[in-house]
């Protein structure tokens, strides 16, 4: 047994470690967010307004291919306030009986809106950087949650001894400290609804807890019921060890 | 089987199923009264816990495929729905998901534990074979597993692993497009590692029942590594080891489960969360944490092999990387054959003891090397860690046949455990409970 | 388990604590075993994505009287039948005492002209025939499920053959006078 710990430490230990090899960008720095941990819930009035900052300035270039708008249940909106929110969206439906495509208005069951057509106008109308889809962004990258709360406050001043095309931008957190997103926020872009302050910090604590809903929208039931499981794999096995020691005791 | 020797059962409906066909006379004889030496520690549980892995990965890989698409347009959406629309899909996807790593890790014990207490020596040569075996089917299976979700990982992953392949000289390159089933990793590749994927963990349960017919034939190895000698060696197998193994594959499932629901990506990769895409390559391409240390070998080849000082050259780097890689698996099936020391358990070998627990520290060294990019101080380093493995086998092992010392062999099991537990705290039988 | 529980030291406290601990074991497992095979047996229930999509909406205006078109509804077939007033007045002075599964015309139409149901047969699942005109209309002027031989009338019941009920009619709402929303 005490191999078996030797090992195990071992293999924690350099498992770690592959990860940290991931490029020559700065560490965004670590956030308290509120669905961190084991018990980690999210925050629903957060995510409404994380919703509003992707709805009114995300979504102007990034798609979210895999979020329908029936999934905005989770947030805490009613069937009706879903069905507002996608009639607010026009989808090319069809073909009609005529053998036409016609423009109607989405419903809860459509993915959310693409803001282009196909790959190719997203990449031309943004000069030839396809914004990435949304949909598992915290998921797709190393530390995803600061990762992106990082990229989204990590924008700067060039230092001199940068050079910067135009349509590049200079943030702390990015490999390479280049990107091809302008700074999508500032100050008071979003009206929050609730009075909540509208500055970047704050937008981008609340898209960034979006944005994790939209990657890991089973989270929160995974956790309650790994809590469960292991509670009870925990019971039974200490009663399958008292089993084995009752059995193992005339054993010699 | 001879239906003579049969007993009958007491319960008419089992009797009556026994005298037609002896299903539940063999479930007796190979698990209730099985005689099983009863000083085994809990590196033996490991067979057991592989088995429920191997079990839970096909119910869990039968019901992905229910709603899995195997076609490179809709492969990664399919997964993301059974991800989110489909009922307790989360939960069977980050089972198989997170199953394969357990499932690797167990048997990876198992393989020490062989390794360390002489488990593959003579009466078990076949039996150690038939689990490198299935150490290769694993890999086999697994990596097409990984290809499946068609995220980055998934498409660069299969697109360097079948490109090992054109390292085979003339017939390579024509192998690699047979593998793929066109000019790139595409549909057709996509299509047949499915195909394959679904095949061999029912092969693999084929060849694991062949490994424990092998087992049942000369019977369990033990700590010791001495032979049992009677019944007052051994214990019937239910139900003193029916119940340790329950004991030990729950507190195996606590880990497991730990992963699965509250770090389920921690042993992936986000890149594999990206569609996907044949003109993009990652930054680093990483395969699966288990098969780090095979990657590293096959990295550590960076030289040429030829006669010095000339342009002659008998194999190049590609080539020799691609079979040291496999050689350090056809080594494992040479070692009952290298290994020719009259003790089988590493407690009674001083010198193979440190060797094997060297080879140990030697496969995590090729691990981090192998999740490092292949530059710098990792690549010396793989490259003594590589020649350490195979000097293990071909240097060590032999050196040890002729000039180990062997301890002194208790007399037989039974005696063992009763010297050592009226010595206390050092009770053999069981170490984990003295400490 | 139990052989062992049969086998020394049978009697007294020690015994009976020794088979409540064996029978709260047994009882885990069971338990464990059960909540694993849940989730694999659910998820061949509808999916999320599948329960969402289950509205179908129809522009009734190109059907002419004594017309039928056939639509996709859930994967299922749904009859929509512009019905003339023969067919109307037939099916409303059906006898009740004739049907085998008694429902009135009224109960089955939301507007008398417009009759819409699932096109399944009723007995083992086939797609009766009866919406083109060329079709066989069966004994009783309706549908005819060319299977197992079942008779339909014009307002879908089951008049003759092994189908036990009548044509099942699904949930829809006349959005405007001419479309109607399925499901």
């Amino acid at each position: 047994m005490k191999y078996f710990l030797l090992l195990l430490s071992v293999f924690v230990i350099t498992h770690g470690a592959p990860a940290l090899a991931a490029g020559d960008a700065e560490p965004p720095p670590e956030m308290h967010w509120s669905f961190s941990g084991p018990f980690g819930t999210y925050d629903r009035a957060a995510l409404q307004r994380g919703f509003q900052v992707y709805k009114q300035v995300c979504a102007a270039c990034h798609s979210m291919d895999l979020k329908s708008y029936r999934n905005l249940a989770a947030l805490g909106y009613n069937e009706d306030e879903i069905k507002a929110i996608a009639a607010e969206y026009t989808v090319e439906d069809g073909p009609n009986d005529e053998g036409e495509m016609f423009e109607r208005p989405a419903r809860p069951s459509d993915r959310f809106k693409n803001p282009y057509p196909n790959d190719a106008a997203a990449k031309y109308a943004n000069n030839g950087a396809m914004p990435p889809d949304l949909s598992l962004i915290t998921k797709a990258r190393h530390n995803g949650a600061n990762y992106v709360h990082g990229i989204l406050t990590g924008y700067e001043e060039a230092p001199a001894d940068t050079e910067l095309m135009s349509g590049q931008y200079y943030n702390r957190y990015m490999a390479g400290h280049v990107i091809a997103m302008a700074p999508p926020l500032s100050d008071g872009v979003v009206g929050y609804e609730d009075g909540t302050d509208g500055t970047v910090e704050q937008y981008a604590k609340d898209v960034t807890q979006f944005l994790v809903w939209a990657a890991e929208p089973e989270m929160e039931e995974r956790k309650r019921t790994g809590i469960k499981v292991i509670l009870f794999l925990l019971v039974f096995t200490g009663i399958m060890y008292a089993v084995k020691r009752k059995i193992w005791a005339d054993a010699h | 089987m001879g239906s003579g020797e049969r007993k009958p059962f007491e319960n008419p409906a089992i009797e009556w199923v026994d005298s037609r066909l002896p299903i539940f006379t063999l479930i007796n004889k190979e698990y209730g009264v099985f005689p099983t030496p009863k000083n085994f520690n809990y590196f033996w549980n490991f067979g057991a816990i592989a088995t429920v892995m191997l079990v839970l990965m096909i119910l869990t890989g039968i019901t992905l495929a229910m709603h899995y698409t195997p076609h490179a347009d809709y492969a990664f959406e399919s997964v993301e729905r059974i991800m989110r629309d489909v009922n307790f899909g989360w939960l069977i996807r980050y089972m198989h998901a997170n199953g394969a790593s357990f499932f690797f890790i167990a048997v990876y014990i198992h393989i020490f534990r062989g390794l360390y207490y002489g488990s593959y020596k003579q009466p078990r040569e076949l039996l150690w074979i038939l689990g490198v075996v299935i150490l290769l089917l694993m890999m086999a299976t697994a990596f097409m597993g990984y290809v499946l979700p068609w995220g980055q990982m998934s498409f660069w992953g299969a697109t360097v692993i079948t490109n090992l392949f054109s390292a085979i000289p003339l017939v390579g390159d024509d192998i690699v497009t047979l593998l793929w089933g066109g000019f790139s990793v595409d549909n057709p590749t996509l299509n047949r590692f499915f195909a394959l994927h679904y095949l061999l963990p029912f092969v693999l349960v084929g060849v694991v029942g062949l490994h424990v017919w092998a087992l049942h034939v000369t019977g369990s190895n033990n700590p010791l590594g001495i032979d049992t000698k009677g019944p007052q060696d051994t214990l019937p197998f239910h139900p003193y080891y029916t119940m340790k193994d329950t004991f030990g594959i729950l507190v195996f499932l606590i880990i497991y489960v730990a992963f699965t629901f509250f770090m389920p990506n921690s042993l992936g990769h986000p890149d594999n969360y990206i569609p996907a895409d044949p003109l993009v390559t990652p930054a680093h391409i990483v395969p699966e944490w288990y098969f780090l240390p095979f990657y590293a070998i096959l990295r550590a080849i960076t030289f040429d092999v030829g006669i010095p000082f000339t342009d002659i050259v008998f194999v190049e780097a590609k080539l020799g990387g691609v079979l040291a890689m496999f050689g350090a698996i056809a080594l494992l099936v040479a070692l009952p054959f290298l290994d020719k020391h009259p003790a089988r358990s590493a407690r009674f070998r001083p010198w193979f003891k440190i060797a094997v627990l060297v080879l140990v520290l030697d496969f995590f060294i090729l691990m981090v090397c192998g999740g490092k990019p292949a530059e710098g101080l990792w690549v010396p380093l793989a490259q003594v860690a590589t020649l350490y493995y195979y000097a293990f086998f071909l240097v060590l092992i032999p050196l040890f046949n002729k000039f180990e010392p062997r301890l002194d062999l208790p007399p037989s099991i039974h005696e063992a455990v009763l010297s050592c537990c009226s010595k206390k705290k050092q009770c053999c039988s069981h170490p984990t409970e003295a400490a | 388990m139990s052989d062992t529980t049969q086998q020394d030291n049978p009697h007294g406290e020690e015994g009976s604590r020794r088979d409540f601990l064996y029978l709260t074991a047994a009882a885990f497992g069971a338990v464990g075993a059960g909540s694993v095979a849940w989730p694999l047996i659910h998820q061949m229930n509808p999916a999320a994505d599948t329960l969402a999509l289950s509205t179908t909406e129809v522009d009734l205006t190109p059907i002419e009287k004594g017309q039928a078109i056939t639509v996709m509804w859930r994967g299922k077939p749904v009859f929509i039948r512009h019905r003339t007033e023969a067919e109307i007045e037939a099916a409303r002075n059906t006898d009740l005492a004739d049907l085998r599964d008694k429902q009135t015309d009224e109960d089955r139409v939301q507007k008398a002209e417009w009759l819409v149901m699932v096109g399944i047969c009723t007995h083992l699942g086939c797609v009766p025939l009866g919406q083109k005109p060329s079709d066989i209309k069966g004994e009783y002027n309706g549908w005819f499920c060319p299977c197992h031989g079942s008779h339909y009338d014009e307002s879908g019941r089951i008049r003759k053959g092994p189908a036990p009920t009548n044509l099942a009619v699904p949930d829809y709402t006349f959005l405007t006078d001419t479309t109607i929303r399925i499901g």
